[in-house]
């Protein structure tokens, strides 16, 4: 199935697609009605990137955002969630104006290498964006910021897995 | 390769989002009911029982059948194994992140727009 929207009228939402690549790779894609430059500028730049990183439906807040994007430089993003604060921060790897950036996750050991590239075609983007684990079990595990929504999910997993257990057997 | 979609995960996150709802599935996981006994057992009206059953139905969590007078409901045959939860999961965090991003990124053209005519 391929699910990419890049036929579909402007005026409707592109879809986000996420894909399980392999046992150590993930990779999400979307589709942006702009150029590349622009897609690139908002991922770049700290004003901008921390107006979209952090969803509100996600129920946290962005404390500090810092960016160093170049080849070396760092980043440090700091969240509240409830009560509680976390970091995430890591080293950028690549950095290809318009079209590439490589960074490290370095918050926990089982950490991804991250990669977005951004390709324009006939003035819009299409957006790869590709997470590298160490192990399978640390994509499972997944120490990212996914695991912050794992709270507000986790009754619900619960329930699926329970239902899709006795379903099994029925 | 797994690949879920945001109307399919809003539809069942919407059906799970009420404790009835869950109370009803963690029942019909157990055994087979009919809308007279899921009333009862919530102590609900049977129109009001019915209103619940039907937006799970919609969700594909449960299927129902009526033989003769009574309407019996099973749970249907939409599952996620864990996996699946996972990746609706991300799909969920990266759906509303470039949700945003999009009109960040809007702005930015319109913004161009307006610059590039004042030249």
């Amino acid at each position: 199935m391929d699910a990419r929207s890049e036929s579909e009228p402007s005026a409707m939402k592109n879809l986000t697609t996420v894909e399980r690549k392999s046992e150590r790779e993930i990779v999400v894609t979307r589709t942006f009605n702009a150029p590349a430059r622009l897609v690139f500028e908002a991922w770049t730049k700290p004003e901008l990137f921390q107006r979209w990183w952090v969803p509100k439906s996600m129920g946290m807040s962005l404390l500090s955002c810092e960016m160093d994007v170049r080849v070396g430089g760092r980043y440090r993003f700091e969240f509240a969630h409830g009560d509680s604060q976390m970091a995430f921060f890591g080293t950028y790897k690549e950095v290809t104006p318009n079209s590439r950036l490589v960074w490290t996750n370095d918050e926990s050991d089982g950490g991804a290498l991250s990669t977005v590239t951004f390709e324009e075609r006939g003035g819009k983007t299409l957006l790869v964006y590709h997470e590298l684990y160490p192990s399978k079990e640390a994509l499972d595990a997944n120490a990212g910021m996914e695991n912050a929504m794992a709270e507000t999910f986790a009754q619900l997993d619960e329930l699926l897995v329970t239902l899709g257990a006795s379903v099994g057997r029925s | 390769m797994v690949q879920y979609t945001q109307a399919r995960f809003d539809a069942s996150f919407a059906a799970l989002s009420d404790a009835t709802r869950r109370g009803v599935l963690e029942q019909l996981g157990r055994a087979d009911a009919s809308i007279t006994d899921l009333a009862e057992k919530f102590r609900m009206t049977l129109t009001g029982i019915k209103k619940h059953v039907g937006v799970l139905e919609q969700a594909g969590l449960v299927t129902t059948q009526k033989v003769g007078r009574v309407r019996t409901c099973k749970l249907g045959p939409r599952r996620l194994d864990e996996e699946a939860a996972w990746i609706e999961r991300y799909q969920q965090l990266w759906g509303a992140r470039f949700d945003e991003l999009d009109q960040v990124v809007e702005e930015l053209k319109r913004k161009e727009k307006i610059d590039g005519r004042k030249k």
